[in-house]
């Protein structure tokens, strides 16, 4: 029977959730890492016993763990992300230009093919790769050169957040950026282009400019990679050309402010989305957590809440913080900034909490293991 | 050659699995840059923990402390007090008390 291994990254350190196919009862190890900021942790599907984590502090900077017997035990690799060259400058909140400086890695996207691969989104925003397990990491550079100078940090800091390798050009990456945009690479991540047409954005003083969005989380189902969804930080989008031009899919959600999201893993169709009030209040409208699921893929949304708290409500459910299986039927996993991480195991129909009281959920990561 | 002893906070001697009292041999004059270029070579894992890595410039939410003074804003290359380069003090890497 499949197993389910759930890697959770919190602000005091990473839990492993583990459980059979049912799904419904769950062994807890953790923390890992204690008192520790675990951004992501993140598995190799080509070798699922090997695993990535960024974990990191205000005090003490980067540290990049891995593991390669599942999580059982794990070792400090490279933590030096120097960027190329002289990286210049980006814009900061106030308008004036700030030097960029590497502050923590946001997301770590391991290869589908090569263990000792994976990529890192960083904090100021770029991206590194690293072949050699993580023992070292190079910058792709040719991100910044895409008027890295005009970035600037969204609310939660300049982070590359969300890295889509594709799953049938090796050659085409995707990124997003708070507050940059997306970008893509067809030659591998040696240049890149802005894909940001179609997107308007009020906070930026040309709303359709081709950099400024601030775009939370972008999602794709490997069946169909040239269909991308995204939550922007108001509007959820769909792209069907990757990323060539984009158009709203917010349809009935109660608010299209949001940052997780997911696809389901058997139905290009079908995505996840978790509406947050607005900018200024960062709790689910009327006190209700709510997952909506569109089977259409976008516009048409279904409020999910069996086995969720409909009144008192008040945590967020951060960009990469929700996740699928592979399972059928798909299950689908969001954790909060309350410590709940919440598990479907019916394509979101009903709900149930794995745990509750964790610290504050950063990132859930779900692998599917034989 | 002297042998420095350097005490750790939690988070550094666990993430360098040694114990939270070191001693260290350094060889020529004992300052902050020459324990922490010797910290950092026994003990990988350290490197970008105390320093940043960019700059090598003491992180900011760490303080250096010694024979009951602050010496966190000495000159990397200056020495460090007569007691600590002999090993009759430590000196005390902190984690500076802020945020939670």
């Amino acid at each position: 029977m499949p197993r389910i291994r759930v890697l959770v990254g919190t602000r005091k350190g990473a839990f492993i959730l583990t459980s059979d196919a049912h799904r419904r009862d769950w062994q807890v190890s953790g923390p890992h890492f204690g008192g520790w900021e675990i951004f992501h942790i993140a598995g190799s599907p080509a070798n699922p016993d090997r695993l990535y984590a960024s974990q990191s502090s205000s005090w003490f900077g980067q540290v990049i763990q891995r593991s390669d017997d599942g999580g059982i035990t794990w070792n400090p690799v490279g933590n030096d992300f120097s960027y190329v060259g002289d990286p210049g400058t980006h814009l900061h909140y106030d308008g004036t230009s700030r030097p960029w400086a590497f502050k923590r890695v946001w997301h770590l996207e391991p290869s589908p093919s090569d263990p000792d691969t994976v990529y890192a989104g960083v904090e100021d925003a770029a991206l590194f790769r690293s072949t050699d397990g993580g023992q070292s990491w190079q910058e792709l550079p040719g991100l910044r050169e895409q008027q890295g100078a005009k970035w600037m940090p969204g609310a939660g800091g300049m982070c590359l957040h969300t890295i889509l390798l594709d799953p049938v050009n090796p050659a085409r990456l995707y990124v997003a950026i708070s507050a940059a945009g997306a970008f893509r690479s067809d030659d591998g991540g040696a240049s890149w282009k802005p894909i940001n047409r179609g997107l308007h954005s009020q906070y930026i003083p040309d709303p359709e400019a081709e950099i400024g969005h601030c775009v939370h989380r972008i999602a794709q189902h490997p069946a169909r990679p040239e269909t991308l969804f995204m939550q922007k930080h108001w509007d959820v989008m769909r792209s069907d050309d990757a990323g060539e031009s984009w158009f709203e899919v917010s349809g009935n959600l109660p608010s299209d402010f949001g940052f997780a999201m997911a696809v389901h893993a058997h139905d290009p169709d079908t995505v996840y989305v978790v509406p947050i009030q607005s900018d200024s209040e960062h709790y689910p409208p009327e006190g209700r957590l709510r997952v909506y699921r569109s089977k259409k893929g976008g516009n048409d949304w279904d409020a999910l809440t069996d086995g969720l708290p409909q009144q008192h409500c008040y945590v967020n459910v951060l960009r990469d913080a929700m996740a699928v299986d592979a399972l059928d039927p798909c299950g689908v996993y969001f954790g909060t900034t309350g410590g709940q991480v919440y598990v479907s195991a019916d394509a979101g129909d009903h709900w149930q909490a794995i745990v509750r009281d964790l610290p504050a959920v950063l990132s859930v990561s779900v692998q599917t293991l034989p | 050659m002297a042998t420095v002893r350097v005490v750790l906070p939690y988070h550094l001697y666990t993430l360098a699995r040694c114990e939270a009292e070191l001693a260290l041999d350094i060889a020529g004059p004992v300052t902050l840059r020459t324990v922490l270029d010797t910290l950092e070579a026994a003990y990988p894992p350290l490197a970008g923990a105390v320093r940043d890595r960019a700059t090598g410039q003491r992180r900011p939410l760490i303080r250096f402390y010694a024979c009951q003074d602050d010496c966190s804003n000495l000159a990397m290359d200056a020495p460090l007090p007569d007691a600590v380069a002999t090993g009759r003090e430590p000196l005390v890497v902190v984690g500076a008390i802020a945020g939670g």
